[in-house]
């Protein structure tokens, strides 16, 4: 393996507090070190680059079955829009549900080195695994999906934590996993005789639990065991006008719960795609942008965090667990539909979506996420995401950061829609003059989901001693260029991605893959009778698949990484 | 002795699998998929009894069988092989542009042949590529 | 002492039985007994393992016409030299091949710049037409077991082609929301046939053969209140039939139903598929409802899943541009191409083309050279200029398999295989590997 010292970059590590000072870079064995360490390792030139850590992506639908219906659904998506194999990679196919190499190539072609998989089946995950192995380049973390987990609505409803919680750490284990999802707590197990919760006091069919129970639930649980991420909600009622209210509701269950964790992190609650949660209005045709009056709560209270789940105004798939949101979407565009429910577990919806930037509802959406992201005020508790598939896919990442950092680059697109004073009408964001700094995106999109997640001591970070993955864009903070379009470009194909110390790009072109890892949270946790009695009854009773072959075999997990928590106290 | 015009389907059945997994060169498989499966009335106006060989011939090709009547019971007019070697010598590869072949409701015309031999799994296939010599089972 | 090993899956039909139990001789060779499985599936088991009757070594065609014994690197080498020398080489079949070799197949056949394609060519490939145009409300077989109590098997016999079907997952089994088992659901079997299956139905629905379509539309016309103008007999069923029934699915709490290859095969393929999604669709209208194909082999799921994950296309796949690929049934589909005579070089891999295949593309795939890849002997080995045995997987060999309803099931070596025989997964591993050293050597 090389050395390398990458020479008079502007570095911008917001972990270490480094705001694009000229800093040179060490790599040595792998890891980060001081440059004056490294003897004789090749020099890299970065003057007039930004550096930055490797990209950490909190969440994003890349592996695991219905990312996989989205594939499979889906032939056109590969028509015309896939990019022609170079050197000695595998082929890539597919632009809103890329192929597993596709995803990897890419997510390293824009200085991405860590991947958060949203949402992860537990009876599926072996093959959230298998696309693991083939997904090159990037390390990954899945969270097994829990919010209608009849374990947890059982245990939960009963207020016992304990059990929950060794429920939690068994259920980890088994499935390799990394930490709490809740999807549309309570209304995807009412989505499996066809109903859903859409307010947080709904009460579950038979289960009789509201989410709102689940939800505090569940956050206790996460820092009763102090796992390294928090409890990572979906909330109920996704994608409705006027849904902002329920937004509200959630997040105020965080409300006197404080962080338990060895791991850096200070919030207990991460609302994902919060776009989808921050609408006003009454009906379509009234919708508006609620998205003051969510960030006015977020930006009041520092024990929660979000990422935006940017609308990109493309042909995309939306995929989620929320079964009932994706039948309903369903009934609103009339195209195909996939749906799976997993047995005691979850669901999954699949549907392709146009986002139509001559449709209002669309360019509404498309500003609200840009709002979120304009009013935050701490920029380390807001993450920039797509919810890849769902908002538009992960590729666009470089277009949302150029409307983030250039007013003029949204303000074009803004005057351009066909409904634009309608579209100005619904929202504030022509008002706003805001543009983020580089360093605003790098905790945007590298160290604040990794202190979100409690892997900023190996990810997200230019500290010496971490991994060295690292990325570096052709942009200059002190030459910003004039047209935006050079943001999105620089952003796009790093001019160079290292990963764990090997250069895997060069000038935007794949060049080598290197071994990469699954992360994965090790939980330990006493011995617990009761829960061990309940696993067996309900796999006995209940589960089509025989215990002993639902927990993932060593054999299947590709270079695991686990992070160790001792939750036997 | 008559020749009918029946609708034909291949499917599978427990006896053709529990077969093939003991071998298709097997006489097992040989009796489970050897024959045809039709209505009793079917039969009768062959002028046959069951368990009387058939000459079964679509557009794709003929084939001998056994004429047996079915215990999972066919309609007038409906007939049946067990998926497998003897049917596919009938079923016509035409996929209407799909990849698959036309496995269920293809004509067939059925007339006795109680003097031919039912050929082996074995003789039929290689028997179609030109690789089959006596003594090769 | 003989060794009990519990948790076993079955290597037979895509119920993928996980419970099956094995007792395995003191020396790990042969499988003495197994438990929990059909009459077909215990078959299998047999099979496995260290024994007189199974083939050691490959065995390539003499120009006599004789078979004779090779070395595995032999057969290594002429596999890959076959392959790089065809212009349009096709592998087909992966039923009864872990996903890992599945996986191997699809790195060798992007190398050697070919075709790819699975059973479901010829099964369910109907099936994936529609889903591409309608999609898939679908649920996992324990959903239909805990929450089902209207269960229609349209064009489907799971009594002869998945045993324990009914029993595991669908009919008979007391689930959480189903504790009275097979009293707490109604049966309806829809089949030209009276099947073994037609006879555990509450209602058996004798339909014409080859006139699904027109069942469907008859059924979707009440969902979408016309059921005035329905005929009095539809594909010969009363037209009280249809209405009866159709209030059973409407007013059911969770309906599901099990189809299989009586649609795909029948004529209208992938439309009779098409209108069974919307009717599901429909349903939804009125209460839960979902659709779910019943897959034949353990793991002719699974080949679908993994190219899909490596490629965006489940099956027909034509990589012969090597940068790139594309799908289009019809045109990429195994015996569309066999037919054209398009195909140069063919290698069938666990499965049986010779049998299952119709004679005429048979005749014209064994024109060029002609591999089989599979444990046992069978039509398409007999044919072969070259039959390489490997590991049964479930039996001699582990791996990942996708259920019909596409979870993954973890499969268990019970025994050893013969020594020096590899899986599929190194077989092809290792015809990569000499690929690469035949192009570095300037081979072509």
């Amino acid at each position: 393996m090389s050395d390398y010292i990458i020479k008079n970059g502007f570095v911008f590590d917001p972990l270490t507090g480094i705001k694009g000072d000229k800093k040179d870079i060490g790599i040595k064995d792998g890891k980060i070190v001081e440059a004056s360490e490294v003897k004789g390792g090749k020099t890299i030139d970065a003057s007039g680059k930004t550096v930055m850590a490797g990209g950490v992506d909190i969440h994003t639908h890349c592996v695991g079955p219905k990312v996989n219906v989205g594939r499979l659904m889906r032939p056109e998506d590969k028509l015309f829009r896939s990019r022609t194999k170079v050197g000695n990679t595998r082929v890539e196919m597919g632009f809103s549900v890329p192929s597993t190499f596709a995803t990897g190539y890419a997510y390293a072609r824009m200085g991405y080195s860590f991947l958060n998989e949203a949402a992860m089946p537990p009876l599926h995950a072996p093959h959230v695994h298998e696309e693991i192995r083939d997904t090159p380049i990037v390390d990954i973390a899945a969270m097994p999906v829990m919010g209608n987990n009849w374990f947890q609505l059982e245990y939960l409803k009963n207020r016992e934590l304990e059990n929950n919680a060794a429920y939690t750490a068994w259920l980890l284990n088994a499935t390799k996993g990394f930490g709490i999802k809740c999807v549309n707590p309570g209304g995807t197990e009412a989505w499996g005789w066809g109903m859903n919760c859409t307010t947080i006091h709904d009460p579950v069919p038979y289960f009789d639990i509201t989410p709102a129970e689940i939800v505090k639930g569940q956050m206790e649980t996460n820092e009763l065991l102090g796992l390294p991420h928090c409890l990572h909600v979906h909330p109920n009622n996704l994608g409705n006008p006027g849904n902002y209210t329920t937004t509200l509701d959630t997040l105020k269950l965080a409300e006197g719960i404080k962080p338990n964790n060895k791991f850096g992190r200070d919030v207990v609650l991460h609302n994902t795609h919060l776009q989808f949660h921050s609408y006003d209005g009454t009906t379509w045709a009234d919708f508006e942008s609620g998205s003051k009056k969510v960030m006015d709560y977020v930006n009041a209270h520092d024990n929660i965090s979000f990422d935006v789940g940017f609308v990109t105004l493309d042909e995309t798939t939306t995929m989620t667990a929320d079964g009932p949101f994706e039948f309903h979407l369903n009934r609103l565009n009339n195209l195909k539909w996939a749906n799976t429910d997993v047995e005691l577990e979850t669901a999954a919806g699949i549907v392709p979506y146009v986002y139509d930037k001559n449709i209002k509802v669309c360019d509404i959406q498309w500003a609200i996420g840009l709002e979120l992201a304009l009013l935050a005020k701490d920029h380390m508790r807001c993450h920039l995401t797509t919810d890849h598939p769902n908002a538009g896919p992960f590729t666009r990442y470089p277009r949302v950061i150029k409307w983030l950092m250039s007013k003029k680059a949204r303000d074009d697109l803004l005057h351009s829609f066909k409904w634009s004073e309608k579209v100005i009408a619904a929202t504030q964001l022509e008002s706003m003059d805001r543009e983020l700094s580089l360093y605003e995106i790098a905790q945007m999109t590298r160290a604040g989901p990794a202190k979100c997640m409690g892997i900023s001591n190996m990810y997200g970070s230019l500290k010496e001693g971490t991994n060295a993955n690292i990325a570096i864009y052709d942009i200059n903070p002190e030459k910003m260029p004039k047209d935006p379009e050079l943001i999105e470009k620089a952003f796009s194909e790093t001019a160079y991605t290292f990963k764990d110390g090997v250069m895997v790009v060069e000038n935007g072109v794949v060049i080598a893959t290197t071994p990469k890892y699954t992360v994965w949270t090790d939980v330990k946790v006493k011995e617990n009778a009761i829960v061990e009695r309940d696993i067996h009854e309900k796999f006995a009773k209940y589960y089509s698949v025989g215990l002993e072959n639902y927990k993932v075999f060593d054999e299947h997990m590709h270079n695991p990484r686990a992070i160790e928590v001792d939750a036997t106290n | 002795m008559a020749k009918i015009l029946l609708n034909m389907i291949t499917q599978r059945s427990i006896e053709e699998g529990i077969a093939m997994e003991i071998g298709k060169p097997s006489k097992e498989y040989f009796e489970a998929c050897s024959l045809v499966e039709m209505n009793e009335d079917d039969i009768k106006a062959l002028g046959i009894t069951p368990n009387t060989n058939v000459k079964v011939t679509s557009e794709s090709g003929e084939v001998i069988v056994k004429a047996v009547v079915a215990r999972q019971t066919c309609y007038r007019g409906l007939c049946h092989i067990r998926q497998g070697v003897w049917a596919n010598q009938v079923v016509p590869p035409r996929t209407q542009s799909t990849g698959e072949p036309q496995y269920s409701g293809f004509p067939v015309y059925i007339e006795p042949a109680p003097f031919e031999r039912i050929k082996s799994a074995l003789e039929c296939v290689q028997g179609a590529v030109g690789l089959w010599k006596e003594g090769n089972e | 002492m003989p060794k009990v090993i519990k948790n076993v899956g079955c290597p037979y039909c895509g119920a993928c039985c996980d419970d099956v139990e094995v007792t395995v001789s003191d020396d790990g060779k042969r499988v003495l007994e197994v438990k929990n499985v059909c009459a077909i599936g215990t078959q299998i088991f047999m099979h496995g393992g260290d024994h007189d009757g199974r083939i050691k070594l490959p065995r390539m065609r003499q120009p006599d016409g004789t078979m004779k014994d090779v070395s595995f690197k032999e057969a290594i080498d002429f596999t890959a030299k076959t392959l790089l020398k065809a212009k349009k080489p096709l592998m087909y079949g992966f039923g009864s091949t872990n996903c890992e070799g599945h996986a191997a197949a699809a790195r060798v056949m992007e190398r050697a710049g070919g075709c790819l394609d699975n059973c479901a060519s010829i099964c369910h490939g109907s099936s994936f037409l529609a889903i591409f145009d309608n999609g898939y409300p679908s649920c996992t077989l324990g959903e239909v077991k805990n929450r089902a109590d209207v269960i229609v098997y349209w064009g489907s016999n799971p009594a002869h082609a998945h045993p324990r079907h009914m029993s595991r997952y669908a009919i008979f089994p007391r689930g959480f929301f189903t504790g009275k088992g097979h009293k707490s659901r109604t049966v309806i079997v829809i089949d030209p046939r009276f099947t073994d299956t037609g006879r555990v139905a509450d209602y058996y629905l004798q339909v014409r053969q080859g006139h699904d379509y027109e069942l469907f539309d008859a059924f979707r016309m009440v969902c979408h209140g016309h059921a005035d103008d329905i005929p009095d007999v539809v594909a010969n069923i009363p037209k009280e039939t249809i209405l009866e029934v159709a209030e059973v699915m409407k007013n059911a709490r969770f309906c599901n139903f099990f189809y299989g290859m009586g649609l795909c095969h029948s004529d209208g393929r992938n439309h009779n598929i098409d209108i069974a999604i919307s009717l599901t669709r429909d349903l939804n209208e009125f209460t839960k409802c979902t659709i779910m194909a019943m897959r034949g082999h353990y793991n002719i799921t699974g080949p679908g899943a993994v190219w899909s994950w490596q490629f965006g296309f489940p099956y027909c796949l034509d990589l012969t541009k090597k940068t790139m690929v594309h799908m289009n049934p019809g045109e990429t589909s195994s015996v569309d191409l066999a037919m054209r005579d398009e195909i140069d070089a063919f290698i069938n891999i666990g499965t049986d083309a010779g049998a299952h295949f119709p004679i005429p593309a048979v005749q014209h795939l064994k024109k060029h050279p002609f591999i089989t890849i599979d444990p046992s002997r069978n039509m398409a080995s007999e044919i072969s200029d070259l039959h390489v045995p490997v590991k049964i997987c479930g039996v001699d060999d582990g791996g990942i398999v996708y259920r019909m309803d596409n979870v993954p099931i973890q499969y268990r070596k019970v025994v050893d295989a013969p020594a020096g025989v590899p899986s599929d997964e190194e077989f092809l591993d290792a015809v990569y590997e000499r690929m690469v050293e035949l192009e570095g050597e300037g081979f072509i």
